[in-house]
């Protein structure tokens, strides 16, 4: 990224105990506490009407909170409207103003920030530069493509220099191809210029790519904060450890415990593997589909009951004793065929006790 | 299935209108009945030998009207298509051939000899005297000329034309056969009655003579004197087009931008044009600023002056327009204002505009195009108002009124009559041309894409006062009017003797039992009935008209659809004056003899409200996903069976809805009315205008108030009905979902 008028003024975002409810009944966020350091990309990741959105806006100012205090920087701006913030959003049908041209829409915030007309105009170039929309100044929103118009949607949150600054399920209205490039140019943008983001969106995928910090959330709280890589080893329940990639959960029995590792039977394969605190008898264990070892030495046995070819891998549906799973395998080139008997056991690192019964 | 049935050489289609066609010729009286078709008396009165009554084959097996003999050519010609399949060339060419032929013959018949014989002078040449001469064409010859038409569109469907549907180009063929018989011709015809002399020749001299009239065109009034009707019309329509939209926009905020409580109640307002009449407004600003009127004559109390009329003329039309039409202009922006996507807003918001900044710079750009289609249908309302004018215009012309004193005044100049509707059609047509074409594309509030949950900022304060006081103010007068017509009707004689009395409901809706059953001895009986016959009658003809139009706008595609749809959406901006005048002139010789009957009123409100069906047609039939229509006909259903099964059930609240507001235009109806009602078929509103005239304002309020009360009543129900049908259905919001 080349020598930019465009600088950083990232500040962290603090949540506390916020709650926001619609009318009397409906709790949209109830009681979270949260805090995006500066500088960092955090996510929010949740099913549809988990209150994600709704925490985003309350970042922005465009609803207020119920109850709680949020502070961005060392400013409280609990009561503030979404003008007096230093917060910008980029919305998720990107809100660009139809009547104004690419131009008109990135100067929109810089004039009302006590520029000059000049360094407005500097500024606003500089922002389109930046996403890469050099020379498209003139043209009106309605002449770009769906790309095009979100890297503008962009540019015009950008340029204000925001403390922080907000994505509203961004990648949503673009296909899939360009989903892939956007996302990385976000996050490209994000990490030269070492802006405060959060990020909206309800893709697991898009979330584990874009972010340094997941925050799942469900039923209007947090369901678990922590790393992309965090949340996909360490589940903290079922929830979690579904929504975050798919997760086999079995049935088990952890046999001991000694020190923090723990011995687990299934059907008597064993496995060891953290104990993360819990005492011995029935849990459950949660195991991603490419750490299921097919035709492993030792295991349970199991009966391959669909078999799916899906190009770069093939997929099982295994039957065992106590319930079916999801596997996949890399070999393509020799499938193995439904009915047959096979022995399943578990790759070294991947399996993960839930904590929760 | 399909395959097999479009193999068959039976088409039911066909075979329907080959026979209606033999008919039409053979069996019903080919000229127009005088008495009434329905009133069966033919029947029993010499049929089918006497002259009035025959059928086509009998009048040229009696050896007369033989140019109706080539007539049956065609006919004969396309039972030759029975016996082919669908897919033979020639099937195609024989139901073209026949149709075109048939349906040219006729309309060439038909225009080419009248009731003094050759209408045209070429032809006497060509052929001499005729001797001879016909009347207006009856049922007979329509039901030919139909069957002649849907002959030619099978052709055309055969010959693969939309997929080779056979339901899609009959309806296109017949609503294009419809609108150009009933709009186009009619002012096509009153052009031409603009370039006629005295003599009857045609004249471009005479046309300038009128069209440069200074009482059409004079500026007199820039020094003191008056301006010519033209003029007072532009201007007033444009004072009226910026009034209405100012006052529709302060309502559309108030409801959509404010912590207003009572948003239902405003809401309300909107039904107000549509129940009531025209002209009632004006009735009631005469009941409080008339000479006698209750505000005139305390403010003469109080300063000792003496009352003036100054409510005759352009203020007193100029409030009543803005009263009547700002409820429309409302209707319009509270969409318009609503339609502004709130994220639009919510960014404008987080770029840190306040919010007034906010609503100058993005708010309102955004309502601009909605802001002048607000503008252009005040105009176009104005400019065609009728009613308003007649009662309290004075000494301020305005066209509209013209048009009707130069038809029925002492001067009755056709011409003259002629030339100012085409001024006023000409001003309205383009404003209607303006908001096609211009406001079309540039329309800011569709919904793009996936949408955000946003809600609408408030306004800001320095905008809030204001409007508040102005929504206040105007919705006070409003109320005040509107009471003033409900409290006028109960008045002995207003501003002499306000005794309250029912005098004006007895005079008018006496009824008196006797042993032979209710006898409606009131006043108002006859022309409250035959109202509600023609706009009973006229209802369901429109509701048809409007969602077949509909349907095929909404789901066909075919060349010239736009032009199509341009010609159907017309006849809104044609003013009703116009409408009637040029019926007027185009109806009342052969070969559509339709004057003083009840037919022609029908005819005028299928056609003066077509628009409304068709936008209620096109409001919901896109609501509905094609795919629906599309898996109807994957599952073997031809597109008229798709029609009545799948989208017909899906659209009865939309047809509802249809079937109630013709009905309930038909009724407020007056400026085409007056020209086109008879002794017989005296309407309603027509009969309150005289009633005015006659300075009888106290029957004539008391009618309206019971018309007022009727129309509630009819909207009344519809809300009910409809509301009841939606119950079963999901509603969008149901599956909205909340991130």
């Amino acid at each position: 990224m080349s020598e930019t008028l465009i600088a950083s003024k990232a500040a962290p975002v603090r949540f506390e105990n916020v709650t926001k409810s619609f009318g009397r009944d409906v709790v949209a966020v109830d009681n979270i506490n949260l805090h995006v350091e500066a500088g960092k990309l955090v996510t929010l990741l949740g099913p549809s009407g988990c209150g994600k959105t709704t925490t985003l806006r309350m970042i922005a100012g465009l609803e207020m909170a119920t109850s709680g205090r949020i502070l961005i920087g060392d400013r409280d701006v609990t009561t503030l409207p979404a003008t007096d913030r230093d917060v910008s959003m980029v919305f998720q049908s990107y809100a660009l103003f139809p009547h104004m041209s690419v131009l008109e829409n990135v100067s929109y915030g810089l004039n009302f920030s006590g520029f000059s007309k000049s360094e407005t105009r500097d500024r606003a170039l500089a922002g389109l530069e930046l996403v890469g929309l050099k020379g498209f100044d003139t043209r009106l929103p309605s002449e770009l493509s769906g790309g095009q118009q979100q890297r503008v949607a962009v540019a015009r949150a950008l340029v204000l220099e925001p403390q922080v600054l907000l994505f509203d399920e961004p990648l949503s209205n673009l296909d899939a191809k360009l989903r892939r490039q956007v996302r990385e140019d976000i996050r490209a943008i994000q990490q030269d210029l070492g802006l405060t983001v959060v990020y909206v969106t309800h893709d697991q995928e898009e979330a584990l790519a874009v972010s340094d910090e997941i925050v799942v959330m469900r039923n209007a709280s947090i369901a678990q904060i922590g790393t992309p890589r965090s949340l996909y080893d360490a589940p903290v329940d079922r929830f979690v450890a579904d929504f975050i990639g798919e997760a086999n959960i079995l049935p088990c029995t952890i046999e001991s415990v000694e020190g923090d590792m723990a011995t687990i039977s299934i059907e008597g394969y064993n496995h060891v593997l953290p104990a993360r605190g819990l005492a011995t008898g029935a849990a459950k264990l949660a195991v991603r589909p490419s750490r299921l070892v097919i035709g492993a030495q030792d295991g349970f046995k199991a009966t391959i009951a669909k078999a799916t070819y899906v190009g770069v891998r093939m997929e099982y549906t295994l039957e065992a004793s106590f319930g079916s799973m999801f596997a996949v395998h890399e070999d393509v080139d020799t499938p193995l065929e439904v009915g047959s008997d096979v022995t399943v056991g578990f790759s070294q690192k991947g399996p993960v006790l839930l904590p929760e019964a | 299935m399909r395959h097999v049935l479009s193999e068959t050489t039976a088409h039911p289609a066909l075979i329907f209108w080959i026979v209606a066609g033999w008919v039409g010729f053979c069996l019903l009286p080919w000229y127009g009945v005088e008495d009434g078709f329905f009133a069966f008396e033919w029947l029993v009165d010499g049929y089918p030998f006497d002259e009035d009554y025959a059928p086509a084959a009998f009048l040229i097996g009696q050896g007369e009207k033989l140019w109706l003999t080539p007539l049956v050519l065609p006919l004969i010609t396309s039972i030759f298509a029975l016996g082919r399949k669908k897919s033979d060339p020639l099937y195609a060419k024989i139901l073209i051939a026949s149709g075109a032929i048939g349906f040219g013959w006729l309309i060439a018949q038909g225009f080419g000899i009248g009731i003094r014989g050759f209408n045209f002078e070429w032809l006497k040449a060509l052929f001499g005297n005729l001797g001879d001469r016909q009347f207006g064409m009856g049922y007979g010859a329509l039901l030919l000329a139909s069957a002649y038409l849907f002959l030619f569109t099978q052709g055309i469907a055969a010959r693969g034309a939309i997929n080779g549907d056979v339901f899609v180009v009959s309806a296109i063929g017949g609503v294009i056969v419809i609108v150009t018989v009933f709009v186009f011709f009619p002012i096509a015809k009153m052009l031409l009655a603009a370039f006629i002399t005295e003599e009857g020749g045609y004249s471009a001299s005479v046309f300038a003579s009128k069209f440069f009239d200074d009482r059409l065109w004079g500026l007199g009034c820039l020094s003191g004197g008056r301006c010519g009707v033209a003029w007072n019309s532009l201007f007033l329509a444009i004072t009226v087009g910026i009034l209405t939209t100012v006052l529709g926009l302060v309502f559309a905020l108030v409801v959509t931008r404010s912590g207003f409580r009572y948003k239902r109640a405003l809401r309300a307002l909107t039904v107000l044009p549509i129940i009531t009449p025209p002209f009632v407004i004006g009735l009631a600003l005469i009941l409080l600023f008339g000479l006698s009127g209750t505000v005139t004559q305390f403010f003469a109390d109080l300063f000792g002056v003496q009352p003036t009329r100054w409510l005759y003329g352009m203020p007193g039309v100029l409030i009543a327009q803005t009263l009547a039409f700002t409820p429309i202009a409302f209707l319009v922006l509270i969409g318009v204002v609503e339609g502004v996507s709130p994220s639009m807003e919510e960014a404008a918001q987080t770029l840190r505009a306040n919010r007034w900044q906010t609503f100058r710079t993005v708010s309102l750009p955004l309502m601009r195009p909605g802001l002048a289609n607000a503008f252009l249908l005040g105009f176009i309302e104005s400019m065609a108002d009728f009613g308003n004018p007649l009662v309290l215009g004075g000494n301020f012309d305005v066209l509209s009124t013209e048009i009707f004193f130069a038809i029925v005044g002492a001067q009755y100049d056709q011409g003259r009559a002629a030339v100012l509707a085409m001024v006023l059609l000409f001003f309205t047509l383009s404003a209607f041309y303006a908001q096609r074409m211009w406001l079309g594309k540039k329309s800011y509030t569709t919904v793009s894409g996936k949408g955000d949950a946003g809600v609408h900022p408030l306004m800001p304060n320095g905008l809030a006062i204001p409007v508040f006081i102005a929504a206040g103010v105007w919705g006070l007068f409003t109320v005040v009017v509107y009471g003033m017509i409900l409290y006028g009707s109960v008045v002995e004689l207003w501003g002499v003797n306000n005794t309250l009395t029912f005098k004006h409901y007895v005079t008018a809706f006496s009824v008196r039992i006797e042993e032979t059953g209710i006898r409606w001895t009131g006043a108002a009986w006859d022309s409250f009935w035959t109202t509600i016959y023609i706009a009973a009658a006229a209802a369901p003809l429109t509701a048809i008209v409007g969602l077949i139009t509909a349907y095929l706008l909404t789901r066909q595609s075919f060349a010239g659809k736009n032009a199509f749809e341009f010609g159907t959406m017309l006849s809104f901006a044609i003013p009703g004056t116009v409408i009637g005048v040029s019926y007027i002139l185009a109806f009342n010789v052969p070969p559509i003899e339709i004057t003083g009957t009840g037919i022609i009123l029908i005819v005028s409100f299928i056609f003066r409200n077509m628009p409304v069906g068709v936008r209620a047609g096109i409001a919901s039939m896109s609501q509905l996903d094609k795919s629906l229509d599309e898996s109807s006909l994957t599952l073997g259903a031809n597109s008229w069976q798709t029609f009545r099964r799948v989208i017909l059930p899906l659209l009865k609240p939309a047809i509802l809805a249809a079937l109630v507001y013709s009905f309930v235009r038909a009724m407020t109806a007056i400026s085409a009315v007056i020209f086109l009602v008879s002794a017989e078929y005296d309407m309603a509103t027509s009969y309150i205008i005289g009633r005015v005239e006659n300075n009888d304002y106290g029957l004539a309020i008391a009618y309206s108030t019971t018309l007022i009360f009727v129309m509630l009543a009819a909207v009344g129900l519809l809300q009910v009905l409809v509301g009841r049908t939606k119950i079963g259905r999901r509603t969008q919001f149901g599956a909205k979902e909340q991130t």
